[in-house]
């Protein structure tokens, strides 16, 4: 986990030399399948199906519908001087319209149980930019953020590759569906104690990637007292907060700050993006919302070296700050991503295939501990390989995603359409019953 | 609230390598406060710190207009609105990046090519200089860089990345060039002083001077650091800047003639200053070290382009004959802004350096000064801030060893302003003089409050309101949150 230090190659640095940016990892070798045999309905049924992209396809038409509607708008029309100023305009505050769109967007997710200010916002290039940041400016060197496993297996490059702080894992499993517990909490903070490694602060996704769910009222407060106690940071990445399938099943920590007057509110840092709710990741939206003074002057000097380009803020300020437009996007979109989750849960349940309930995001987290003779890391290394290359379907193991308990898989049903969704789960039904047989005939 | 945040911090964010507690923000804070306007505020502060490239925009925005499907989100465009905004590849569109690196070879007279695969994406030159420190520096590694520098060079290279800048002082005796003795010298002192040189950075064409480098000078520097075995990082962001003899000779050039370990030869670009686009964060790193480019391309997550952008760029920076008007047309402007401008601060008695390329002037006030130091260079800088009512950038906060050189941006601005400003400096010097005839031989206290009215700067008559409100003394340093201190050298 540690940085290596190797022999630098023609003098470069040890970051550049290290393998943190993670993409040794045997798991690339499910992308160079895709990328090599990538499934297309009319030219090639038979080959790799990507579900280990968590990206939203499933509401473009609105947005392409709106784009239509209102090209003058989001283009510069025919002022001559607006796009000269949007052109030059640098300023790392962010344009205020852009903010304060962000801002009434962010809102509106949480049903106006939360409000944001605008001057709290902070813009970076995406979610990935707005984690690293926050981990330099919360944290140095040594220093460990403590995140509940499984986890998004990007934060062991966004989080530690260049700012040289550590991950240290809040466990969880199964026993009680992946739910994060005081103990568990305590446990980790214990471990890394026990490293002489220095806390700075507790980093969780709500929604959870790659669980797929919320997390309770409840057990946020229990975080929110946890880090209170310890004196350190809470980062809540709540970037798939618009894809919780319904409005009041995510509670957002914002909402428990809200109700407790902002009381220990300095220590909360908020990470949102427009990639997954919106599905514009090529646009690089990210922003950080931190109710410390502090943090935000200093990572908005520190937004100098990813700010979001003028002209995406600029469309972006006018589609968000169209009210009309962003509450009907926002139920449809929670509306059809329930109906492609039960799609698939439905279809992994007749395959046999036991999903975690889940309420949000743009993926499931599936069972398949049943189909390994033993519970071991190889184990699934190999039934993932067969998966791939037999199946001809990239899914992402949860050992990728420091998942303790090996045997779960994240399967997204996002990016493609409902055909080929429905050859996918074909496939894991054929599979899945080819397995079947297989067990009775020996 | 306090829960004892200043603690709670990181070293990095509690430090004060942001470097925007300097007191030259103060510029920055004058023109924020007393914005100049032609007509609704004629006697404010003109802006002449901001190197932004104004001259052309007419220019853009007519491709625009003409080129409507080059945009997602015009009707003509928004067929591709869907496969561009899923598009987060940090290869970059790579339509994008086989137009970057033609224009790159375009703005280099077509003289190298440079390889599409080699281009990697960073937010902004800004973004681009910080990323090459993380490939190429450790914590505490050094870097030497030929000064009077960017300023901001002390947040993008340093703040995150733990390098050190070594400053290698260029002298006005021999027009501020770059010495392989200074050099030398510098690499020499850092040895004994224990500290790891891995490289040279610089800007060509030059900011603060607006000058570019010769052959020989640029083959000397490869010599250097191929013998040294330390890496070259050239920011070429000025490149298409040049508006007159010599021409521009890119590093990419000199190393097709020099014989040199290309595994150490970076460069670093950006469409801020060229195509005068900042807001669109276009940075690029360009590596001919395979590892870097590999490097960097994942570290690119960091600052990507924005897919809507390199969209658009890709169809523009294409478009060969509008690419060709463009770089010609920009360039004459240029040309003839600069002409203009220095003829018009030679008039006022005002010399600058002699330069071919940027977006600003390197003045020489050094007759102007009290006192031939620094602390009379800020004397002279609060005058200027202050009464004259012009931001300007101190030669100190670039760095510069010798005291009395401003730079003076002239290409964000109209041809009114330009020739108000002009004025107003033309009065200022002849008032300067004026009084520096009257005092002659009496000692100035550094203290003292120089005792003519900023009545004098103003074209029209007088009233009350155009006293300044802010009183020299009050240089405090502010905690406000201003990006302006940056914005005094940008």
């Amino acid at each position: 986990m540690a940085i290596e230090i190797e022999t630098p190659s023609v003098g470069l640095s040890k970051v550049a030399v290290s393998e943190t940016h993670g993409e040794d990892s045997p798991y690339f070798a499910g992308w160079k399948a895709y990328d090599e045999n990538p499934y297309n309905e009319a030219y090639n049924p038979s080959g790799v199906i990507q579900m280990g992209l968590a990206e939203n396809q499933v509401s473009f038409d609105l947005l392409e519908e709106y784009l239509e509607k209102h090209s003058e708008a989001t283009n510069w029309g025919n002022t001559s001087c607006c796009f000269r100023e949007n052109a030059l305009f640098q300023d790392y505050h962010g344009l205020k319209s852009f903010r304060k769109a962000m801002a009434s967007f962010m809102e509106q997710i949480r049903g106006g149980r939360a409000k944001f200010n605008p001057e709290r916002i902070v813009i970076t290039a995406g979610a990935t930019a707005a984690n690293e940041l926050l981990t330099f400016i919360l944290a140095d060197p040594g220093d460990a953020l403590l995140i509940p496993t499984p986890y998004y297996p990007g934060f062991d490059r966004d989080l530690r590759w260049r700012t040289g702080v550590r991950i240290v894992p809040i466990n969880c499993d199964s026993s009680n569906n992946f739910e994060i517990t005081p103990e568990a909490l305590e446990a980790a903070y214990n471990e890394a104690e026990s490293m002489n490694i220095k806390v700075r602060g507790v980093l969780i996704t709500n929604p959870s990637n790659p669980l797929g769910s919320t997390i309770k009222r409840s057990i946020l407060e229990e975080i929110l007292e946890f880090v209170t106690r310890k004196n350190i940071h809470l980062i809540s990445d709540e970037i798939y907060s618009g894809s919780a399938f319904s409005c009041t099943e995510f509670v957002s920590i914002s909402e428990v700050l809200e109700a407790r007057g902002y009381q220990d509110a300095e220590r909360v840092h908020v990470v949102y993006s427009l990639s997954k709710d919106l599905g514009l990741p090529g646009f690089r939206v990210g922003t950080i919302y931190s109710y410390n003074d502090k943090v935000v002057t200093t990572a908005r000097r520190m937004s100098s070296f990813t700010l979001i380009s003028s002209q995406t803020q600029q469309l972006l300020a006018s589609m968000l700050s169209d009210v009309e437009f962003t509450q009907n996007y926002i139920k449809n979109n929670r509306e059809r991503l329930r109906k492609r989750y039960e799609m698939i849960v439905d279809g992994l349940k007749k395959a046999g295939i036991k999903s975690l309930k889940g309420n949000a995001g743009l993926f499931c987290w599936m069972n398949l501990s049943p189909l390994l003779e033993e519970p071991t890391k190889e184990n699934e290394l190999a039934l993932w390989k067969s998966i791939l290359h037999e199946v001809k379907l990239n899914i992402s193991p949860g050992l990728s995603c420091h998942c303790s308990e090996p045997g779960w898989f994240r399967v997204c049903f996002a990016n493609m359409s409902e055909q080929t969704l429905e050859v996918a789960l074909r496939r894991i039904h054929d599979f899945m019953n080819k397995r079947e047989c297989m067990k009775t005939i020996v | 609230m306090e829960f004892k945040s200043s603690q709670i911090l990181s070293k990095l964010a509690t430090s004060d390598q942001h470097a925007e507690n300097s007191p030259y923000f103060d510029g920055w804070k004058a023109y924020d406060n007393d914005p100049f306007h032609p007509t609704q505020n004629p006697h404010g502060v003109i802006q002449m710190g901001l190197a932004e490239n104004q001259l052309s925009f007419d220019l853009i925005e007519e491709w625009i207009k003409k080129n409507p499907v080059a945009s997602i989100c015009t009707r003509e465009g928004v067929d591709a609105f869907k496969d561009i905004a899923i598009f987060q590849d940090y290869h970059g569109l790579p339509e994008f990046r086989k137009a970057v690196a033609k224009f790159m070879g375009k703005v280099r007279g077509r003289r190298v090519t440079f390889d599409p695969d080699r281009v990697v994406m960073a937010g902004g030159a800004t973004g681009a200089n910080e990323l090459i420190m993380f490939c190429l520096a450790d914590p505490g590694d050094a870097f030497l860089v030929p000064s009077p520098y960017y300023p901001a060079f002390d947040r993008d290279l340093s703040w995150r990345t733990g390098v050190k800048l070594l400053p290698v002082a260029c002298e006005s005796s021999n027009n501020f060039q770059i010495t392989l003795q200074a050099l030398e010298e510098a690499y020499k002192n850092a040895q004994k002083a224990n500290i790891k040189v891995k490289g040279l950075i610089m800007a060509n064409p030059s900011n603060p001077l607006g000058t570019t480098m010769d052959k020989d000078t640029l083959k000397s520097l490869v010599t250097f650091i191929n013998e040294k075995k330390i890496h070259l990082v050239c920011d070429e962001i000025y490149a298409a800047t040049i508006f007159r003899a010599p021409n521009f000779i890119s590093i990419s050039e000199i190393i097709e003639e020099v014989e040199c370990n290309r595994d150490l030869i970076h460069i670093v670009y950006s469409l801020s200053k060229d195509m005068g686009l900042p807001g669109f964060r276009v940075g690029i790193v360009y590596s001919y070290n395979d590892t870097v480019v590999n490097c960097g391309r994942k570290m690119s997550s960091f600052g990507l382009v924005s897919s809507q952008t390199q969209y658009l760029l890709a169809s523009m920076l294409s478009d060969e004959e509008f690419i060709e008007m463009f770089l010609k047309e920009s360039s004459k402007r240029l040309g003839n802004r600069h002409k203009i401008f220095t003829r018009g601060l030679v008039e006022g008695g005002i010399k600058c350096l002699e330069s071919n390329a940027g977006l600003f002037c390197w003045m020489d006030l050094r007759p102007l000064l009290k006192e031939t130091t620094f602390e009379g260079e800020m004397e002279l800088w609060r005058v200027i801030i202050n009464d004259v009512k012009l931001n300007v950038s101190p030669g100190s906060s670039f760095h510069c060893d010798e005291p009395g050189w401003f730079r003076v941006c002239f290409a964000n601005m109209d041809d009114e302003t330009m020739q108000i400003a002009l004025r107003r400096i033309r009065t200022f010097v002849g008032e300067r003089k004026e009084m520096d005839a009257q005092v002659n031989n009496k000692r100035w206290k550094k203290t003292l409050r120089l005792s003519f009215s900023s009545r004098m700067y103003y074209e029209t008559s007088l009233s009350p309101h155009m006293i300044p409100s802010i009183s020299t003394s009050s240089f405090t340093t502010c905690s406000c949150d201003l990006n302006i201190y940056l914005k005094v050298i940008i």
